[in-house]
């Protein structure tokens, strides 16, 4: 499904009365399929753009083009899984129509096969991180918007869950949103690439990459990130 | 173990008491397991206190289901909350003398303005304890229902109602502790059965081994209900919290 957004304005005020602007003229479209990532600098409010985007948010100027009634799929930054729930039932509230086949299949994609019955509170970040994922890809969703989904994780186990990720954006061709601050991540992820600006943020440049995920190699990767190195991304 | 050693240390103390202060005063525990067998025997001590448990169970039912839905709402509505306060504040602070003396004055000395007396009387306390609760719901659980589009009933059942569990048993622990008192202050005013009358005739008579009789049964009754009903609910409850060291 296509995604087409333009929010001219998205302020907060604060305790103090203050108006900061946190989003100003941010611009951008996905095709059909495609995974956008956006990369910018800690608090420049990507997660806030993600929250316009899947509809948590409605105070703001500028309006959102997607099809009506788009299934969505999320990750947030935190698993926000149900601490007394189990990890099954905390897939099956969202997914209630997900058949047992399909549910086992994605245990099992994301290595979560042992941990079905666990209460989250039993689960390390990574696993936690997992289910949250597990939960987002269970609901078929129109739209997948990742906030951040490698933060916080060692480099093997964030390696492992990026190639997860690409796994499961490839199995059925879904309309991603993905932030990061993580150039390495977005190379790896990413059809086109967002960079935006520090606060008040928008988009500074935009980045398409051809080749499909599976295909990027090594030498591949160094050269697009090469590529990117005139955008200063390591200010970012 | 310790629950029955901590028994025998009660019997102890009071056998002694009893000792010290004469018979008069404080009869010793068998003369007062003897007015126990003999209004067992005569059917008034169950009757008694069935009368008084089923009211203890429609009052708290009401209040806790009234009170529940009034601090779940003052808890989510601002506008509800602003409104309601000022009446929370004066029936908390009634005193429960006040409201049963109005309710018999009012409805007459009836079933229901007893019961209705007890279930106001634990009201507010309840609603309070919703209202905490309600403000403290997770947001950024919330949001998660949202974008998943979970229902409003299902997720109300499941991500609302089980973080306002440990309050649900915290309004219920400390109501039922509330009603189990005042159902025996309105008996004793207006009604003509339940452990709260026969304390009051006991009371008449200064028949302090009637008076013990029902008063200890009527403990050991709550003692019961708290261990077999209560306490397994809230451990039920709680299951999938991480086990305290």
């Amino acid at each position: 499904m296509q995604l087409e957004v333009d929010i001219a304005s998205k302020a907060y005020t604060n305790a103090a009365g203050e108006r900061h602007e946190v989003l100003a003229g941010f611009e951008f479209a996905l095709g059909e399929g495609e995974v956008g990532v956006f990369v910018g600098p800690s608090g420049c409010g990507k997660s806030t753009m993600l929250r316009i985007v899947a509809g948590l948010d409605h105070d703001y100027q500028g309006r959102i083009l997607q099809p009506p009634g788009a299934k969505i799929g999320m990750v947030f930054q935190e698993p926000r899984l149900l601490p007394w729930r189990s990890v099954e039932q905390n897939v099956r509230l969202a997914a209630p129509q997900a058949d047992d086949a399909r549910l086992s299949a994605l245990f099992a994609a994301l290595g979560l096969d042992a941990h079905r019955s666990h209460f989250p509170g039993e689960l390390s970040l990574g696993l936690a991180r997992r289910v949250a994922l597990a939960r987002a890809f269970a609901v078929e969703p129109d739209f997948l918007i990742l906030d951040e989904p490698l933060a916080s994780l060692d480099d093997a186990l964030a390696a492992r869950l990026r190639d997860q990720i690409a796994m499961l954006v490839d199995s059925r061709s879904v309309t991603t949103l993905l932030v990061t601050h993580n150039v390495d991540d977005a190379v790896r992820l990413g059809d086109r690439l967002f960079f935006l600006s520090s606060r008040p943020a928008r988009v500074i440049a935009t980045e398409a990459i051809h080749t499909p995920r599976m295909a990027r190699g090594e030498a591949e990767i160094k050269r697009i990130k090469a590529e990117l190195a005139p955008l200063k991304l390591a200010n970012l | 173990m310790l629950r029955l050693l901590s028994f025998v240390a009660f019997l102890a103390t009071w056998w002694g008491a009893a000792l010290l202060a004469g018979g008069q005063k404080l009869p010793p525990p068998p003369v007062v397991l003897a007015a126990i067998v003999a209004e067992a025997g005569s059917g008034a001590l169950f009757f008694n206190l069935g009368v008084t448990l089923a009211r203890v169970a429609l009052a708290f039912a009401l209040a806790m289901t009234l009170g529940a839905a009034l601090g779940y709402l003052m808890g989510r509505v601002r506008l509800a909350n602003r409104f309601g306060d000022p009446w929370l504040i004066l029936l908390l602070h009634l005193p429960a003398l006040v409201v049963i003396v109005l309710a018999y004055i009012w409805a007459g000395l009836t079933e229901v303005a007893a019961i209705a007396a007890i279930a106001i009387n634990k009201l507010p306390t309840a609603v309070v304890t919703l209202r905490e609760g309600t403000r403290t719901l997770d947001v950024a659980l919330d949001e998660m229902a949202a974008v998943f589009a979970i229902p409003r009933w299902k997720a109300f059942r499941h991500v609302i109602l089980p973080q306002l569990a440990p309050y649900l048993a915290a309004a219920a622990r400390s109501g039922l502790s509330l009603v189990w008192k005042i159902v025996l202050v309105a008996e004793l005013l207006g009604r003509p059965n339940g452990v709260g009358f026969e304390i009051g005739i006991a009371f008449q008579l200064f028949d302090i081994p009637l008076l013990l009789a029902y008063s200890l049964t009527f403990a050991a009754v709550v003692l019961v209900i708290e261990t077999a009903l209560v306490q397994p609910i809230e451990a039920r409850l709680s299951r999938w919290r991480p086990r305290a060291a």
